[in-house]
């Protein structure tokens, strides 16, 4: 198994496009890129997974442990693949996820479609029963209406049946009882109840949670169990771990049980690719930038810890925006995504503006510089007229890029509209991409209360290292790190991921009426909860508890997260809370309100084992200047002009090896570009540092 | 660097910047507030000036009823400041009802931004608070001076110096002092995150002023804008709506003149003010009419001076929408809502099916003041007073090739409350909140559906809410042989009838029931696709056959 007493640890991403291996042999990594296998995905990763070995010169008998990440969740809701499903739900609220919160999410458009509910109409069932805010029953369920509500369920064919009542998440005991009697009458069904899979308040997000789980569970139940099955056909009878959402490890059963905490788990991984490099150069706050070819996720990173949120939206159907998706009330690594990539295409609107998205060419027909017909003008092809690419050593040299068909569609659709050459066209088009990217980045601060300021980017995934450069310049971040194997950076983040799980519990404590001992009991359940998770993929772990309480004065719709230790509590500690409060709100918002009360909402509960262990690197000073020996004219957006760059291979850069802008440092799989005022170091773990010379 | 194209290009980028920075204190704004009505509806809204008081950008917020009104604020307020009386420093408020925003709840704040010693612009922002006195926030009124405390526009901070005497009289005469003074700091912090962000950004560019980027902006837009118009054809189309109003119907006229460079709306022929207060002061009517036709005619082109400036607004001085003070205006809302409705079915005439059929139109706000029974059913604790207020929407009309969207808030851009948060807030239960089968108007494309709200109060509890409910009497019209929407109600569980209008109370062992208007239909019901009528009648979306 163990290669020369080395660990052979494999993470495996599916993406849309592609499917991503690294395999790590000790402090070597050998990586594969295969296209993504959508009848068979199994089939793509072993396919990939073989490339690997090849170059490690290994066999799938000597992996030790496979993590794996998977978009495949999120494809089967985008798409609409998942399992006929059933919801049951309290009378009176049958349309609760079909009524969502009754906005438009486009003020000026007339003419928007809402995204169609999980489960239609009539395949939801509703049943007399209610429980109030408090968790007291005012309904119990009628037995003989329960017979009956179970054998239309029976009757209806349905593959799988999501539970969601009204206040399950205080408590949960009709959702169970309507789970056992289904099983009752057949112990095969898929069923999905809302007080386990996402036990927070807010109904809506609930009960679309509990459907998307539901409706997803057969489908990934099928494919992991497949995918084991192939592994160990392949020889390699080593443990599966799953990467979930909130950038944490479980096994494949938990992961079955509760498939919705995979959606997002790959740009999962790239978070914590980048909180890993964070944790080893000692930073504590990063903004993490990654770009793809269709859009760009940014991420804060503070303390090395991945910014995480209670509840996100997947599947946007209007442009990325806010609201034309569906909510799902799960720990995630909290992203912004935006239509931005290599592949988005420009276009002049009637200010003659241009406009950058969120329509991407994507791989096929791709740019107009691929020469696959494409023939609109895209990021990539900007690029390409600002010389930030070279067409002659795109992609190791092995794909020629045709810059005539790029000049052409770049002339046609927005130099000539707007009276300028390709080039300011480009320049307009790669200033337009970027500030977008960045004014979404600099709103997720100020949602955030964060100045970027005082941040470091650290850039990755195909289309980042071209653009970050000019990002930190219009964010005032001063300190750029572009890590080796930037384009399979989430499979990299799998393996740099820790054994857990955040446990999410909504229940209200007014501190005016401090209930110690409820407190108490929702830590032990939720500290219960993780800590199994925990244990099913790493049994002898002692795992690390962090705890937020997700506070807010009484009247306020916003809560503010605040740690707090997880131990018992006495009545006096009621302070403790008020405390921490406090600080994190005048923090945030510079002020503190007298008088009000003050309200715990939800907690959250986070169990890990120990971090994989991040070696500290020493920053390597400039010692020396690189050759200026190949130069070729690079546009500089500052400068506004075309400028004289350096063009260095990353490969025969030293450590402690500087490149002063304007530059670009090459190496197969992207450029990264260093403006005129900015530099380069070589570090000694094979980073780019890239610093601005104020 | 000096080429045109190339100033082009900087000049558009900056123009983004500053989308995005008045955004980023619109942000700042709902995330500190108090008010429900920001945190869960966006009613709010945030700009930036040129030196003149020009608008050069705002906020896309959840009320399109701020946009006329941000853009003439700063105007109102140089005027009564007087230009040799604003320093550096200073933070302007006011929440007149004819120079802000319609009703006294809305508090506009406007702040000078200077760059060097020079002024350079301003920042502005409105948002609802949570009381200003008075009555409150109901129609009950007969004059302004009874619906709170009246702020003229005045100096709330002047070199520094917060006015702490105004802050004193404010902590006096509105029920929530501690919100409501802490939500008008927070739009001053919003002003100020805006100057400092404008202050990075003409750093970064190298500006001095916004003069020549302001100029960009507003011919750009202006020239976008007039383009849309020229392509309309020439000639005045009317349309006249009736809604239920308060007490006796209210018809909203309106004819739309269309020029070369300009359209004009205008409202002669509209009903007389109101003794009550659902009367609409002119700027929150114009802010609605210009969203109605920006809707239709040039959808992506932002608000700001030069996209505003081709579209006028003219109503007689007597009318329910162009209300004199010191008439009632509280509920502004209600009618203020229909406006679009109204506006678009000119707009029909002008371009057939561009346009939506009519729908529920105004929100149907739920103010409800639960209260601990005063006899021996009180519960043993004393039980819980609450002011809960819940946001519902009926349907909206159905479009040229689409259904309308069923329970979803036109023109207003509300979120709903969850039931379960709401329940936490207050001593009630909700037993019911869903789509109203059969109420969208049957049509080629549907109108949107209505929906069904049941509402009590917990054991020893009893309720009071104020009601502004409209369109029980007048149902969303069909258009072009769609049918109507079915008119909503206000009822009892039992059956007994309430007032649309005005506060009422609901006994401890009653439900009260909401049933929210359907939206009209859209062409005639012969020509639906039997797949789409077989799938309504699957769904029970109709319940007929």
């Amino acid at each position: 198994m163990t290669k020369d007493k080395q660990q052979v640890r494999l993470g495996a991403d599916i993406g849309g496009t592609f499917t991503d291996v690294a395999l790590e042999v000790g402090a070597e990594m050998f990586s594969a890129k295969v296209l993504t296998n959508y009848t068979a995905p199994e089939q793509g990763i072993v396919d990939g997974i073989a490339l690997a070995l090849d170059k490690a010169g290994l066999g799938f008998g000597d992996i030790d442990t496979v993590i794996h990440g998977t978009t495949l969740a999120t494809n089967a809701l985008i798409e609409r693949r998942g399992a006929h499903t059933a919801l049951i739900t309290t009378k009176g609220f049958r349309d609760v996820i079909e009524m969502r919160t009754e906005n438009r999410f486009e003020q000026y458009d007339l003419d928007i479609v809402l995204p169609a509910p999980l489960v239609p109409r009539n395949e939801r069932f509703v049943l007399d029963e209610r429980i109030d805010a408090g968790g007291k029953v005012l309904k119990a369920i009628d037995a003989a209406e329960l017979d009956a509500l179970v054998d239309s369920i029976l009757a209806g064919g349905f593959e799988s049946v999501a539970i969601g009542l009204i206040h399950s998440y205080v408590n949960g005991a009709h959702e169970r009882q309507i789970r056992e009697a289904l099983l009752a009458k057949a112990p095969e069904l898929s069923v999905s109840i809302s007080s386990e899979v996402s036990p927070q308040m807010r109904e809506f997000q609930r009960f679309n949670t509990v459907c998307a789980n539901a409706y997803v569970k057969p489908l990934m139940e099928s494919y992991l169990r497949r995918l084991v099955g192939k592994l160990q056909g392949e020889g390699a009878d080593c443990p599966v771990f799953m990467i979930h959402s909130g950038g944490g490890i479980i096994s494949v059963d938990a992961a079955i049980e509760h498939p919705v905490r995979l959606l997002e788990s790959g740009p999962a991984g790239g978070a914590i690719f980048a909180a890993h490099v964070a944790r080893r150069y000692g930073i504590d706050r990063v903004l993490s930038y990654d770009m793809g070819g269709t859009t760009a996720k940014i991420c804060l990173i503070d303390g090395a810890v991945p910014k995480t949120a209670k509840t996100f939206e997947v599947a946007r159907t209007y442009r990325f925006k806010k609201g034309s998706g569906m909510p799902i009330s799960i720990p995630v690594i909290e992203m912004v995504e935006i239509g931005a990539g290599g592949g988005s295409i420009a276009s002049i609107d009637s200010m003659r503006q241009i406009r950058v998205g969120p329509h991407s060419a994507g791989s096929e027909p791709g740019p107009a510089c691929y020469g696959r017909g494409g023939d609109r003008p895209t990021v990539t092809d900007a690029d390409l007229v600002l010389g930030k690419l070279d067409p002659d050593g795109f992609a190791g040299g092995k794909m020629q890029l045709d810059v005539a068909a790029c000049d052409g569609a770049m002339t046609t659709h927005l130099g000539d509209p707007l009276g300028s050459d390709a080039a300011t066209a480009a320049f307009g088009l790669c200033e337009v991409v970027d500030e977008n990217m960045s004014n979404a980045a600099r709103m997720h601060a100020v949602e955030n209360g964060k100045e970027l300021g005082e941040y470091t980017m650290i850039a990755f995934g195909g289309a980042a290292p071209l653009h970050a450069g000019r990002l930190c310049e219009k964010l005032g971040i001063n300190e750029l790190l572009v890590p080796p194997g930037a384009g399979v950076g989430s499979a990299i983040g799998f393996l740099r991921a820790p054994f857990g799980f955040e446990s999410v519990r909504s229940a209200y404590v007014k501190l005016s009426a401090f209930d110690h001992a409820a407190v108490n009991a929702t830590l032990a359940e939720l500290r219960d909860e993780a800590v199994s998770f925990v244990r099913s993929g790493a049994p002898d772990a002692e795992p690390v508890l962090e705890c937020t309480a997700y506070m807010r004065y009484a009247g306020q719709g916003w809560e503010v997260p605040v740690n707090v230790e997880v131990r018992d509590y006495a009545a006096a500690d009621e302070a403790v809370f008020r405390k921490g409060f406090e600080t994190v709100y005048e923090d945030l918002f510079g002020r503190l309100i007298d008088k009000l009360d003050i309200e715990i909402v939800s907690w959250s509960l986070r169990a890990s084992s120990e971090a994989t262990p991040a070696p500290a690197v020493e920053v390597a000073q400039p010692e020396r200047d690189a050759p200026r020996d190949t130069t070729r004219r690079i546009f500089d957006a500052r400068s506004s002009e075309y400028l004289d760059a350096a063009v260095v291979a990353r490969a025969d850069l030293a450590v402690g090896t500087r490149v002063r802008g304007p530059a670009a440092i090459i190496e197969d799989e992207t450029t990264t570009i260093i403006t005129a005022a900015q530099d380069v170091t070589m570090q000694a773990d094979g980073c780019l540092l890239i610093r601005s010379c104020a | 660097m000096t080429s045109k194209p190339l100033s082009d290009v900087h000049m558009q980028v900056m123009w983004n910047r500053l989308i995005s920075v008045v955004e980023e204190q619109a942000i700042t704004l709902i995330r500190t507030a108090f008010s429900t009505s920001v945190r869960e509806s966006g009613d709010l809204s945030a700009g930036v000036f040129n030196r003149g008081g020009q608008m050069i950008a705002q906020a896309v917020t959840g009320t399109p009823g701020h946009v006329n009104a941000m853009a003439e604020a700063v105007g109102h307020f140089i005027n009564d400041i007087g230009r040799d009386n604003i320093f550096e420093g200073d933070v302007y408020i006011t929440n007149d009802p004819w120079k802000g925003t319609g009703h006294l709840l809305d508090i506009t704040m406007v702040t000078p931004s200077f760059r060097g010693g020079q002024l350079v612009g301003f920042f502005a922002c409105t948002a609802h608070v949570v009381d200003v006195g008075g009555r409150g926030f109901g129609p009950d009124a007969n004059e302004v001076y009874e619906e709170g405390i009246f702020i003229p526009i005045m100096k709330f901070v002047e070199r520094g110096t917060v006015n702490r005497d105004l802050v004193n009289i404010l902590r006096n005469n509105v029920r929530e002092a501690d919100q409501v003074v802490g939500d008008i700091f927070s739009l001053a912090a919003c002003n100020e995150t805006g100057h400092r962000r404008l202050q990075d950004m003409m750093d970064e560019f190298g500006l001095a002023d916004l003069e020549e980027l302001g100029e960009f902006v507003f011919k750009r837009s202006y020239d976008a804008t007039l383009e849309r118009i020229a392509a309309l054809p020439k000639g005045s189309y009317d349309n006249v709506m009736r809604v239920d109003g308060y007490g006796s119907p209210v018809d909203i006229a309106v004819r739309i003149d269309v020029a070369d460079d300009h359209i004009l709306a205008d409202f002669d022929g509209t009903s007389g003010p109101s003794p009550l207060g659902i009367n609409v002061p002119m700027i929150y009517s114009k802010a609605y009419a210009c969203y109605g036709l920006k809707c239709a005619l040039a959808p992506e082109i932002p608000n700001n001076h030069g996209s505003l400036l081709p579209f006028l607004f003219e109503a007689p001085e007597d009318c329910i929408l162009n209300a004199q003070r010191p008439a009632p205006v509280a509920v502004r809302h209600v009618l203020g809502h229909f406006i679009p409705d109204a506006v678009l079915g000119a707009v029909h005439k002008l371009v057939p099916g561009k346009v939506p059929a009519e729908g529920a139109g105004a929100l149907w706000n739920l103010h409800v003041s639960a209260r601990p029974r005063q006899d021996e059913h009180c519960p043993a604790d004393g039980g819980q007073r609450a002011e809960v207020l819940l946001f519902n929407s009926g349907g909206a009309g159905a479009r040229q090739g689409l259904d309308g969207l069923s329970a979803t808030a036109f023109p207003s851009g509300v979120h709903s409350m969850s039931i379960e948060a709401t329940e936490h807030v207050g001593p009630v239960i909700f037993w019911r909140k869903e789509l109203r089968d059969g109420s969208g108007g049957a049509g080629r494309q549907r109108g949107g559906l209505g929906q069904v709200v049941e509402i009590q109060a917990t054991e020893g509890h009893e309720f009071t809410f104020n009601a502004m409910f409209d369109r029980i009497d007048h149902p969303a019209r069909g258009r072009d042989g769609g049918e109507d929407g079915q008119p909503g109600a206000v009822l009892l569980d039992d059956g007994t009838r309430l007032a649309s209008k005005g506060r009422q109370h609901v006994p401890h062992d009653r439900r009260l029931v909401l049933q929210l208007p359907g939206g009209g239909g859209y062409g005639p019901r012969t020509e639906r696709d039997p797949e789409l009528a077989a799938r309504d009648k699957a769904f029970g979306y109709v319940t007929e056959d």
